[in-house]
């Protein structure tokens, strides 16, 4: 497995040359990172490239990076940048293999990123739900709505700022007779905190 | 002449032949469909924000509630994730263990799958006679597990507990008399296993009945032949996977093409349609299951002959024996850092997918090194597949979305997260 997988690096770094900003093979997985100017390209020719054929997109995932290696932080301007990251696996039929692909939006106030739907048709519900979810846009996209979250959602519920218990709540008013939405009532609490152990902990 | 215009239907969200909570907002002329859009998000949880302010062992709960009509196999990807990032190998009788459940799971799917469709279609009497195996099936992860549906039995590491040496039987009461009771306890006497043969004995009968039902049902056909042709091309830009995409002729399966834990070591065949219908999809989920059957045998034989662990060892991730827990201070302070802290994964990120009944399932999980994961992602399978409908749809009458949702094999757990 890992003689193929070596051999797809290869390939990569032969095809993409400086286009390639980082190319890592760990655990049996690899993973390419390019740039948010080159990758609608690169990811055409991951597609269309006999030697890469990467005929199918399984999955595209917004990612969140500011409170990565964090437990304390509060102010999340002081926090990673660039924040957010659309993150594809791409499977091969033809040669049996997948790879990721990372591509950090430049701005944080304002995340941009290519459309991949003209290459795969499968991104068009995955784009949706990572600009519903996280606020990435999709330049090049045709029908960008929201998805998952409730019709006439405010904000972007899987940033890492945005509280897990929401904003607002919502209850039937038997006044009004009908469904209102308030603040929310739930005490924010958490049970298990968060910790990261420093690198030797636990080994004596 | 009148000018004719098109008009929009709102299918759902409380439509039974939705499968739950599907909004299908229909753009007809006169009964062909122009265009289907689907709003999802009604059974929107937020699993994987939920998942991010758990620990990995309380985060695997959740995955059973995905797409709660498989069970067992929704786990499987996560544990997988986990084990890969922390390095840990399941000793063999979990592995086995965990395939055969994989399997009994999958069979689940399936006469879910295709007793609901035939009732969406028509054929009332189907769903009685698949959800009668259902029952049989909902016994033994209840057996195994504690849990009728969501049983939380695979852990990273392994599996929760072996397999019981006696079945739970039934008992005499005011609705069950005597010979009733018997009868319901003759596969039940032996242990586990015995009852799972016994069932496997009996199920290839149960399938062949089905195909008496359905296979060449005339009504069945002229519902399902031709409705919701996906060629293999479309097949894989649209991101397909399982049934789907063996129906439109592409032999992709995960458990044969990269196989995790013993499915290279099992014996079975990986059925593919040719026209890329709903008939040709319901045909491969019939011999799924009949495949199934075959590979859930031999890990019986298996599990007969070779007792041992099931989880691994490894005490910073899995709990020790309560024995032990008990008479040990070692063992009590992993235990408490175990169920209080949790365990601390390597920085590092995965990507694991398992062939799930419904398509490929995988989890994406990127971990800073904290107890609690920092982003889960879930591929799911069915919200792959019903971002297809719009081009499913296209074209045909309105009575055959509801083949194209019963033919996706949609579960809105799965869809929303």
């Amino acid at each position: 497995m890992s003689v193929k997988l070596q051999r797809l690096c290869k390939n990569l770094t032969e095809i993409f040359g400086t286009r390639v900003h980082s190319l890592t093979l760990v655990g049996g997985e690899v993973t390419l990172e390019v740039s948010a100017a080159d990758y609608f390209d690169v990811a055409k020719t991951l597609r269309d490239h006999p030697e890469l054929r990467f005929e199918q997109l399984m999955d595209i995932c917004g990612v969140d990076y500011v409170t990565y290696g964090r437990t304390d932080l509060v102010d999340f301007s002081a926090g990673r940048s660039p924040r957010y990251a659309a993150v594809s696996h791409l499977l091969s039929v033809t040669h049996n293999w997948r790879l990721r692909l990372r591509v950090f939006a430049q701005d944080d106030s304002f995340p941009v990123v290519a459309s991949v739907t003209p290459i795969w048709s499968s991104a068009n519900w995955f784009e949706r739900e990572a600009f519903d979810l996280f606020g990435i846009m999709f330049e090049g996209h045709d029908d960008l709505r929201r998805i998952l979250t409730d019709y006439g959602f405010v904000g972007h519920p899987f940033r890492k700022d945005f509280p897990v218990s929401g904003y607002v709540e919502m209850r039937y008013d038997p006044e009004q007779k009908r469904v209102v939405y308030q603040p929310v009532t739930i005490e924010p609490r958490e049970v298990t905190p968060r910790i990261i152990r420093e690198e030797n902990y636990g080994r004596g | 002449m009148a000018e004719i215009k098109n008009y929009t239907v709102n299918l759902g969200p409380q439509h039974p032949a939705a499968h739950g909570v599907l909004r299908l907002v229909l753009e007809l002329d006169g009964e062909v469909v122009v265009r289907a859009d689907p709003h999802i998000g009604l059974l929107h949880r937020g699993t994987e924000k939920l998942m991010e302010h758990r620990t990995w062992v309380q985060s695997l709960p959740y995955m059973d509630r995905l797409d709660y009509t498989s069970m067992f196999v929704n786990e499987h990807p996560f544990c997988l994730a986990v084990e890969r990032l922390l390095g840990v190998e399941v000793p063999l009788r979990g592995q086995y263990i965990r395939v055969m459940f994989d399997e009994i799971t999958r069979i689940l799917n399936h006469l879910l799958s295709i007793g609901t469709q035939a009732l969406d279609i028509g054929a009332m009497a189907m769903v009685l006679y698949t959800f009668r195996e259902r029952e049989d099936i909902f016994d033994m992860l209840e057996a195994v597990s504690g849990a009728r549906m969501h049983g939380a039995y695979y852990r990273p590491g392994g599996v929760y507990r072996d397999l019981p040496d006696s079945m739970p039987k039934y008992q005499v009461n005011k609705f069950k008399n005597e010979k009733t009771v018997k009868d319901l306890n003759k596969a039940r006497e032996g242990n586990l296993l015995d009852f799972i043969e016994d069932f496997t004995d009996r199920f290839p009968g149960y399938v062949d009945e089905y195909e008496t039902l359905l296979t060449g049902n005339r009504i069945w056909k002229q519902r399902t032949v031709g409705i919701g042709v996906v060629s293999p091309e479309r097949a894989l830009q649209l991101g397909f996977s399982g049934p789907m995409i063996r129906g439109s002729g592409i032999a992709w399966d995960l458990r044969k093409k990269q196989p995790y834990l013993v499915y290279d070591q099992l014996d079975f065949d990986i059925p593919v349609g040719y026209n890329g219908d709903s008939y040709d999809r319901y045909l491969v989920r019939v011999e799924e299951m009949r495949q199934s059957n075959r590979i859930i045998r031999q890990c019986i034989d298996w599990l007969r002959k070779n007792p041992g662990p099931v989880m691994t060892d490894n005490l910073k991730v899995a709990p020790p024996r309560r024995a032990k827990m008990k008479a040990n201070m070692e063992e009590l302070i992993h235990h408490f850092k175990f169920f209080t802290e949790g365990i601390h994964v390597p920085p590092g990120e995965v990507y694991a997918a398992t062939e799930h009944a419904k398509g490929e399932f995988g989890v994406y999980m990127i971990s800073d090194g904290a107890n609690k994961p920092y982003r889960v992602k879930l591929r799911s399978t069915a919200f792959t597949h019903l971002s297809a409908m719009d081009e499913m749809a296209k074209g045909h009458m309105i009575a055959d979305v509801i083949t194209i949702i019963g033919t996706m094999d949609i579960v809105f757990g799965d869809v929303d997260r």
